[in-house]
């Protein structure tokens, strides 16, 4: 199979860019851990207020943080949530009933008070833990460990296990524009948006942002994760900051965009998951969350404030995709997909999986094929242009844009919510387009396109929920039709990357029957029931058509539908 | 940020058409005024006699042909340029353009890209890949985001005689609508918002359709019934095909959707209506074109509704009958008879 694998020179190995941890800016902002909390607090009560200026607005809104607060209390309670937290929200309640007995003149102080108490509990909540030593013990550890694993299983020889032919760097492939990315950081700061389909999103980000030779990023990573305890630990090492995304009250959130705000301004490299969620449905994110996303545009636009002429740090957004052969979560993730299809519903985040299971699904991909690509897109300012290496943002006819003339209105830089809503909203639908560009397409992923596809043309009366409940009999697709139809959209496939409209990994140029294999062989490698497989006749058969139906999704939005 | 602040900076109109002057006009109530036209020629004629296309220029308009001066001393632009010019003049303009201006276009048409060696005439279906409105295009040549349209019963000969009247100002920033609206608003002209832009846009567009109809109607000889009619199932499919093309339901009913709609169709004078007319006394179309100076957007828009109806799959009835007498030969009279008998008696069903 040496034929398939990715060429070699994309595998080079880089050299940090800032060779001090304490050059660090995500150091810095640990090291003053404490003032940055005090700093976001006092924005954050700033914003609260001018968001809800009466009195009358402001204590109803707090009423409603304190009864949404103990609701989660009762109703969804996770491990990592502080001890004291029904103890706090009661004490909050019980103040607030005893305002709404006072009169106006006396209270105005206590409703501030209290304000600025949650403010401050949320701030120190959502503040990440950055600390040299345990970054480095855990870099050396997961290095050391990955590549015993990766060498113990790889090559078949006495004493492999201490060998090092075999790096992660072999087995996980960074793509794309990582030149720019290194140059990109050293010029301004870089505010990276993966998509978002597995748990191991965050660690896999966290070794590719070391192994391209970059400072750390601070994270905004889902409180859920700090469930589990390995994850904790690594995402605690890592710089991460939290979000919980139960909490939807407007102190919370207000205090959390003003946290990812003023870090990037100091120039910290944030990191964040734009979609908000995992993928449920295995699609390539569509609709972006766009409080986190704001924050960018909000920080560049403070910059050209706090400095009225002359070089500002510029900010810049660098779409990343994640391209996976398996995902750990994969059937359960479809399922909640499609309990919820056509509602808006809360999903609970249920983590079945423990440090356990995760260890063992780690063993099992280092130890077996299945490979992982990172491809790293093209940086783009605030507003959506792509910059150049220097980091000018650029307009379709390759001209110098000066970013500072999107806030200026009437000649001087102006601070309008409702226009940065709006910029959001057209970065939001950029790094969506930028991503369908970058994604990279997979000989698995085009293997479970196809079958799924024309197993619905072949039942084309059935809607999704009786395809998939079609028993497993009648599922078998004739080899020899499977294969010219794989090679016909895969032609497809070519013709869009040559206009620049999506990749593919270089594996997929391989002999058809070759690459069907790799494909069959690989989606959803490590699940008990495979979505695809070859039965004895040869014929393509599935044991799972809703899994398999989630790997189909990733290449859903290309209209590859009309070749099938 | 007050008039007085930015009255210094003066605005720009593009394009010295009968709207683009009138709207100069409108503009020079409140602010200066650079009008600009393509050639110098024009320029310096309508400078020395102060008049342009019959109305007399008011005194803060000043014509001018440079596109390089015009985007530095404004910040603010009206490109009022018919829709298969608007392209070409955006790249003109595009390299002087920077994110800090402001575009408000008062264009009723859509913009074509076709694939190299294509032609309209024969493509069978159009997606809105290829079928782009001005704000598109606008942000598709130029850096500029800040992008609004205006739309409404805007008969240029009316606002000349200061009769009453109003626009739609729609734009996604609340910043363009209120600049739009402190520019434009005065004690004859109210100005309503809609943060649509799109849909406003197609509105303007679609309407043109209905007036070649209404023209149509008119030939035949047809009374008040029929033109009642034919604006609600015309509005009807304005709905139909707008929401397909991306516009909102909201800003069809308003003043750029059924407001134009019913001027536009009760207005002998405009040339959609005029080519409806002309087609029902049994002329040919190339005959009528041959006839006209200025452009008729309805015949184009036709064309490419119909084609896009086909693609989205949108039922068109009276666009599609109007494809076929305007190009496949089909009398009024036969597409007339052909909408009576039709088996549709749903009213309204989009609410």
């Amino acid at each position: 199979m040496e034929l398939l694998e990715e060429k070699k020179n994309k595998n080079k190995k880089y050299e940090p860019i800032l060779h001090g941890i304490p050059d660090w800016p995500v150091y810095q902002l640990s090291k003053n851990r404490k003032e940055f909390v005090e700093l976001v607090t006092r924005q954050a009560i700033e914003r609260i207020k001018i968001l809800r200026p009466s009195r009358k607005q402001l204590i109803d809104e707090l009423e409603a943080t304190a009864y949404r607060e103990q609701n989660r209390i009762k109703r969804n309670r996770w491990r990592v949530d502080p001890k004291d937290d029904s103890r706090f929200w009661s004490y909050i309640k019980n103040e607030l009933v005893s305002l709404s007995a006072k009169n106006a003149e006396t209270t105005s102080a206590t409703e501030d008070a209290l304000l600025e108490k949650i403010v401050h509990r949320y701030a120190n909540e959502i503040a990440g833990n950055f600390k040299p030593n345990s970054y480095r013990v855990t870099r050396e550890v997961v290095k050391f460990w990955f590549q015993r694993l990766l060498n113990g299983a790889r090559v078949k020889k006495f004493g492999a296990f201490f060998r090092n032919q075999y790096t992660l760097r072999d087995k996980i492939h960074v793509v794309g524009k990582v030149k720019m990315l290194r140059s990109l950081a050293k010029k301004g700061t870089v505010v990276m948006v993966p998509t978002h389909f597995s748990n191991l999103d965050s660690i896999l980000i966290g070794w590719v942002i070391h192994s391209v030779g970059l400072p750390a990023f601070i994270y905004g990573a889902g409180l859920n994760l700090f469930n589990i305890k390995i994850f904790a630990y690594f995402m605690n090492s890592l710089g991460a900051y939290k979000v919980d995304r139960r909490k939807k009250n407007l102190p919370y959130l207000e205090t959390l965009k003003m946290y990812s705000s003023l870090a990037i301004q100091k120039g910290a490299h944030s990191l964040f998951f734009p979609g908000g969620t995992r993928s449920r449905s295995g699609l390539v994110e569509k609709q972006l969350k766009l409080g986190l996303l704001s924050t960018a545009i909000e920080a560049q636009r403070n910059l050209y404030q706090e400095t009225p002429e002359g070089e500002v740090r510029k900010i810049f957004v660098v779409p990343v995709t994640l391209n996976y052969n398996f995902v750990l979560e994969a059937p359960d993730l479809i399922e909640d997909y499609l309990q919820v299809k056509g509602q808006d519903k809360y999903f609970p985040e249920q983590d079945k999986y423990g440090s356990m299971e995760l260890l063992r699904f780690m063993f099992k991909f280092f130890t077996k094929g299945s490979n992982i690509s990172v491809s790293i897109g093209p940086g783009l300012d605030v507003m959506g242009n792509y910059v150049d290496d220097e980091g000018n943002s650029l307009d379709a006819q390759g001209r110098v844009i000066d970013t500072r003339g999107y806030f200026i209105s009437n000649g001087s830089i102006t601070d309008d919510k409702q226009r940065e809503d709006e910029y959001t909203r057209m970065l939001s639908q950029r790094i969506v387009t930028e991503y369908h560009r970058i994604n990279r397409v997979f000989a698995s992923h085009l293997a479970a396109f196809v079958a799924f596809e024309m197993w619905q043309k072949k039942y084309a009366k059935l809607d999704l929920f009786n395809l998939l409940r079609l028993p497993e009999e009648d599922l078998e697709l004739d080899y020899e039709e499977f294969r010219a139809t794989f090679k016909r959209v895969r032609k497809k496939i070519y013709e869009l990357k040559d206009q620049n409209k999506v990749y593919h990994a270089t594996h997929l140029k391989g002999k058809v029957d070759q690459v069907i294999k790799l494909g069959i062989e690989n989606v959803g490698i490590f699940h008990l029931k495979r979505p695809l497989l070859k039965n004895k006749k040869g014929n393509i058969i599935t044991k799972d058509l809703t899994v398999l139906y989630y790997y189909h999704n990733r290449l859903v939005g290309y209209d590859l539908e009309q070749y099938i | 940020m007050t008039l007085n602040s930015i009255s210094e900076k003066p605005v720009g109109v593009i394009g010295a058409g009968n709207f683009g002057t009138v709207i100069a006009n409108i503009l020079a109530l409140n602010r200066k005024v650079l009008l600009y036209t393509r050639d110098e020629q024009t320029a310096t004629r309508i400078k020395s006699e102060n008049q342009n296309k019959g109305y007399i220029l008011h005194a803060n308009v000043e014509p001018m042909h440079d596109l390089q001066r015009l985007a530095k001393e404004c910040d603010v632009l009206f490109p009022i340029v018919p829709s298969q010019h608007f392209r070409a003049m955006m790249r003109q303009l595009s390299p002087y353009l920077q994110p800090y201006h402001i575009l408000i276009h008062g264009t009723k048409g859509f913009d074509i890209t076709l694939p190299e060696g294509q032609l309209i005439e024969n493509v069978t279906k159009l997606t809105r890949q290829q079928v782009k409105t001005m704000s598109e295009v606008i942000q598709e040549e130029s850096v500029v985001v800040r992008v609004g349209c205006l739309a409404g019963p805007n008969l240029a000969k009316e606002l000349a005689q200061r009769q009453p009247g109003a626009t739609v100002v729609a734009s996604h920033f609340n910043e363009v609508i209120q600049l739009g609206k402190r520019l434009l608003r005065n004690d004859r002209f109210q100005v309503y918002e809609n943060n649509d832009i799109v849909g406003v846009e197609i509105a303007g567009v679609l309407k043109n359709i209905i007036a070649i109809a209404s023209g149509a109607l008119s030939g035949l000889g047809y009374g008040e019934n029929a033109k009642g009619l034919l604006i609600s199932r015309g509005a009807v499919e304005m709905v139909y095909l707008g929401r397909a093309l991306g516009g909102d339901l909201k800003a069809f009913l308003g003043v750029a959707g059924i407001g134009d709609l019913v001027t536009t169709c009760n207005s002998p004078m405009s040339r959609n209506f005029t080519v409806g007319y002309r087609l029902a006394k049994g002329e040919k179309l190339s005959d009528i074109l041959a006839d006209m100076t200025e452009v008729a957007e309805g015949v184009n828009t036709v064309r490419i509704a119909k084609k896009c109806a086909d693609h989205y799959k949108v039922r068109a009835l009276i666009t599609d009958r109007l494809y076929k007498v305007l190009f496949e030969g089909m009398t009024v009279e036969e597409a007339l008879e052909f909408l009576m008998r039709y088996p549709l008696n749903v009213d309204i069903d989009f609410i």
